[in-house]
């Protein structure tokens, strides 16, 4: 199988070739650096992201504590993770950083507050 | 009539505001008053829940609200003050003075010994008003539909078209997508993407959302709501070609259409704007052309990172705290930064010599899309500086450093060749 992607490390931008099958690289062309590398590498056997969204908060309807994962997860968790978020509701006061929920799905990652709310 | 009495006032506490009013305290300013509108400092970074931020200043990725609670913790270690809730109606730029309006006190006049301007940008709509059709419920800017699903909880629709590839509006498509909107496309008057190519790769092409080049709207159906769009290619002319338009249903459009930064106090106070930036003309100090006021951030040009909006105004406040000591540079002399080939504007508009030399980035925007391009800073056939780029874009701004000594007299040019 051969893919095409466009590395976002950096602003450059680069369109990096993989070549691989079954989860295995075989071929990386076009990258321009070695963080490139490491990134074809993952983006083509298991491409993460950082999640972020919202979460309610009890007691206020009009009020939203922004959220995000601790560390990037796997892309294709991310509507599971995202059905998890929906379903929590917080009740303050919150610290920025405190964990709203642990292991979101069994990805090993905490969904964690963006900011303090009171 | 209230008067409150500071060594600098700030209007505007979004990230350039912040940053301003941190460096004026550690440049020695005792007292700082930030001015505000809204309850809560933070500005549109309140709304920007998606990570991508501070990669160049703190070396990590942060979401909005964790990056401006860098600067609001800095700001209140430091003792700057807020004046929230209130609108500032008028900068009475010779007198350094501030007047506002609030719940609390009324019409309130804050006199400073310096201002800075850090009111940011607003949305263009005006793409959305030259459109035909009608003009039914499902029209947002992008940005006004982040706020209404980021921190009010009111979801804006269910079947969306994006105009405009710019960063809001691509980033946008991966919120509506993720809860549980459709985004049709993504239509881009232009042939090549307004935003970062990052935006691109983890907003649209993660979710198969289409971007269609060189396209636009040409009209907008529905009685009460939105019920589609009529899509059409655009020739070399950018006029789109009308017998090739197609119907696209759908219940909600968002327009990210540029920004126009928001100079309605600049403009009252007779400060001088430049033509193609929309902000005030400023000096290396983010100095205006009132001496006793500075401006910073979008409301000066509209940036692409807000790592750069916090360094120049972290600029901005660090002279206006040496200005109202009554300690700023003499000048000496100055000259004007020309934009040279392939450059639309220069900030600083103006690099003013004086005895302390330093190091001056110049940030500039190019005309159109470039590669293997070589960026110089040139005075007459003085090369002052110069670097490679593998790649250039209107959408992504450059910066240049000059040191200020070797600058003189007269004009310096910035091209990309």
């Amino acid at each position: 199988m051969k893919k095409e992607i466009i590395c976002t490390v950096c602003p450059r931008g680069c369109a990096i070739t993989v070549e691989g099958g079954d989860g295995k690289v075989t071929s990386i062309e076009g990258n321009g650096c070695k963080r490139g590398l490491s990134f074809a590498e993952t983006e083509f056997t298991s491409p993460v992201r950082l999640l972020t969204s919202t979460v309610r908060v009890a007691g206020k309807e009009n009020e939203l504590l922004p959220v995000r994962t601790r560390t990037p997860i796997l892309r294709d968790k991310l509507f599971d993770v995202m059905n998890a978020i929906r379903a929590t509701t917080v009740t303050l006061p919150v610290k920025q950083h405190d964990v709203v929920i642990s292991d979101v799905c069994g990805t090993g990652v905490d969904v964690i507050a963006s900011r303090d709310m009171e | 009539m209230y008067t409150i009495q500071c060594d600098v006032a700030v209007v505007g506490a979004g990230p350039a505001g912040l940053a301003a009013a941190v460096a004026a305290k550690e440049n020695g300013a005792a007292r700082v008053l930030v001015i505000e509108r809204d309850n809560a400092p933070g500005g549109i970074l309140q709304q920007c829940i998606h990570p991508g931020f501070g990669l160049t200043r703190f070396n990590e990725e942060l979401t909005g609200p964790e990056y401006y609670s860098r600067f609001t913790e800095k700001a209140e270690a430091l003792g700057v003050e807020y004046l929230l809730d209130s609108m500032v109606l008028d900068v009475d730029a010779d007198g350094g003075k501030v007047t506002c309006v609030n719940g609390k006190y009324g019409v309130t006049n804050v006199e400073a010994g310096s201002v800075v301007l850090a009111m940011g940008c607003r949305e263009r709509t005006r793409e959305s008003i030259v459109i035909p059709g009608s003009r039914p419920a499902g029209l947002y800017t992008a940005g006004s539909a982040q706020r209404l699903i980021n921190r009010q909880n009111i979801m804006v629709g269910k079947k969306v078209v994006i105009l405009g590839s710019g960063d809001i509006g691509m980033i946008m498509a991966r919120r509506m997508t993720l809860e549980g909107a459709e985004v049709v496309m993504v239509v881009e008057l232009m042939d090549y993407l307004a935003g970062l190519t990052r935006n691109r790769v983890q907003c649209l092409d993660d979710f198969g959302i289409p971007l269609r080049l060189g396209h636009t709207i040409t009209r907008i159906e529905g009685e009460k709501r939105v019920t589609g769009v009529y899509v059409a290619p655009v020739d070399e002319t950018k006029k789109p070609i009308a017998e090739k338009a197609e119907f696209v249903p759908c219940d909600t459009v968002l327009f990210s259409v540029g920004l126009i930064p928001e100079n309605e106090l600049t403009r009252k106070a007779s400060i001088a704007i430049d033509g193609k930036t929309n902000g005030p003309a400023v000096n290396q100090y983010m100095q205006t052309t009132k001496p006793a006021v500075f401006a910073c951030g979008n409301v000066v040009h509209v940036n692409d990172l807000v790592d750069n909006v916090s360094a120049e105004s972290e600029q901005a406040g660090k002279y206006a705290a040496r200005y109202a000591a009554g300690k700023f540079p003499a000048a000496k002399g100055e000259a004007v930064c020309k934009p040279g080939a392939n450059v639309r504007y220069i900030c600083p508009q103006k690099i003013v010599l004086s005895d302390e030399a330093e190091k001056v980035n110049l940030y500039f925007r190019v005309l159109s899309p470039a590669r293997d391009v070589t960026l110089r800073v040139r005075c007459g056939d003085t090369i002052l500086a110069q670097k490679k780029e593998f790649r250039v874009n209107p959408g992504e701004m450059n910066s240049i450093a000059v040191n200020t000594a070797d600058v003189a007299d007269g004009e310096i040019v910035v091209e990309v060749m």
